[in-house]
């Protein structure tokens, strides 16, 4: 069996935490260019304009892209045939986090209690997502969320007579109650199926999934472009003052459900959607 | 066309803005979200003093990521304005002429803003590197143990705004 010093994950997730928070993935860019030159409002163009020029700065003086560095979620693909070793998992990715928000001027933006508050100081703990899949590898995949679009969130228990239509009834209202605050224009994730947290954990996954791609059920990939023109037709726009550009991306993730439910969730990115994967 | 606007403002330079005019502020902004809001209240609640004089102060719903080394300030967009509605109708009214942040505000703190003609900017969210060329300095003048979220005394210059509610109520949110 394989062994895998769990140091070499905290190494990948220093790395990680501040190379996701200062450069997005080709598709977001490319997305965002593709919809500014689609942009027929002046000001929204203009606000386009200026969320490109911010990628660019960020990236040429390594600062982030967004003061908000996240809460740093953390998706663990764990090869059934590797033995991890060397200690505590969920600590080596701690680690990783506190180093690569501490040595990377990343903004420590947990509190240690919901209700209490109180900084931890370092922006641990990370929320660490473990499935077990094949093979001898492990994948790291880490997304800084930021809460502005978290916040804007929401998860339905639909009754399976809503059908279809209620489903992207449900979707659509979601990115309209949120309006203006998410920092549009936003990534969609969408979860249906599973169970409660299920959905909504399906919903956190597909914002991870590339922007240029679609579900590999036609139906679906067909209702990700149906509700993608939907949502930019609500006239919301870049940062909520109006325009063609209220989303650049929606991506559906689905699972089998029981007979009496129809779950859910929509889970809001903003257009600063991070993310990176390695595999070690 | 961007309006070039000086701190300290007047309500005279206030009343001449509309929602919608892109304005580029120059001048002293005071950092405070959530907690700040919180705290300052509950202070003034007991009858002391905000950290900072209130009247025509501009105050930036910011949380910066921490200073690299050569930098006086991280990365610095707004962070989202709902959640200080609770705080910002009494701020006003003793005296806060401008509020920076992003989205939508709610009925009352619109009555406040008319009540006492002031205005409230939206930073564009996310554009926060972009937003920190505009931070020549920054210094933590209170509650240091909230991290991010002290408050701080920033000096801007040229820092790219847009009105989004005016000291009339328009509101750049509403445009239907």
């Amino acid at each position: 069996m394989r062994e895998l010093d769990v140091k070499e994950i905290t190494e990948a997730i220093a790395g990680l935490s501040k190379e996701t928070n200062v450069s997005l993935s080709e598709d977001v860019k490319s997305r965002i260019c593709m919809m500014r030159m689609k942009e027929t409002d002046e000001g929204a163009k203009s606000i386009l304009e200026t969320i490109e020029k911010n990628i660019k700065i960020a990236g040429e003086e390594d600062i982030p892209l967004c003061q908000d560095t996240g809460l740093a979620c953390v998706f663990l693909d764990i090869g059934q045939d590797v033995h991890l070793v060397g200690g505590s998992l969920k600590d080596a990715v701690n680690e990783g986090v506190r180093r690569g928000y501490t040595e990377g001027y990343l903004r420590k933006s947990v509190v240690t209690d919901p209700i209490r508050r109180g900084n931890t100081g370092d922006n641990t703990p990370a929320r660490i997502i473990y499935d077990i899949v094949p093979g001898d590898k492990v994948t790291i995949t880490f997304a800084p969320k930021g809460f502005g679009s978290e916040n804007m969130s929401r998860i339905a228990m639909l009754p399976p007579a809503a059908g279809e239509e209620g489903v992207k009834d449900f979707i659509v209202d979601a990115v309209r109650q949120a309006g203006g605050n998410p920092c549009p224009p936003v990534v969609v994730g969408v979860g249906i199926g599973s169970t409660f947290d299920g959905a909504a954990l399906m919903a956190k996954k597909a914002l991870l999934l590339p922007l240029d791609e679609h579900h590999e059920d036609p139906y679906y990939a067909a209702m990700e472009d149906e509700l993608l023109e939907r949502i930019n037709k609500l006239g919301v726009g870049p940062q909520g003052f109006g325009g063609d550009t209220t989303a650049i991306g929606l991506r559906i993730n689905t699972a089998p459900t029981h007979i009496a439910g129809m779950p859910v969730a929509v889970n809001i990115n903003c257009h600063v959607a991070r993310h990176k994967s390695v595999t070690l | 066309m961007e309006i070039k606007l000086s701190a300290p403002i007047t309500k005279e330079k206030l009343a001449a803005l509309k929602a919608g005019d892109r304005v580029l502020l120059t001048g002293t902004v005071y950092t405070a979200r959530d907690q700040a809001h919180k705290r300052i209240c509950e202070a003034l609640t007991r009858g002391e003093d905000a950290p900072f004089e209130l009247e025509g102060a501009i105050i930036y719903y910011v949380g910066p990521s921490p200073a690299p080394p050569g930098r006086p300030i991280g990365s610095a967009g707004p962070t989202t304005s709902y959640r200080m509605d609770p705080y910002a109708p009494a701020l006003l009214d003793l005296g806060q002429a401008a509020m920076i942040g992003k989205g939508p505000r709610n009925e009352e703190v619109k009555k406040a803003i008319v009540r006492n003609g002031a205005v409230y900017f939206a930073a564009i969210g996310g554009a926060a590197a972009l937003i920190s060329k505009s931070v020549k300095s920054a210094e933590v003048i209170a509650y240091d143990d909230l991290g991010a979220e002290a408050v701080r005394r920033l000096e801007v210059e040229d820092m790219p705004l847009i009105v989004a509610i005016d000291s009339r109520g328009c509101d750049l949110y509403e445009r239907d």
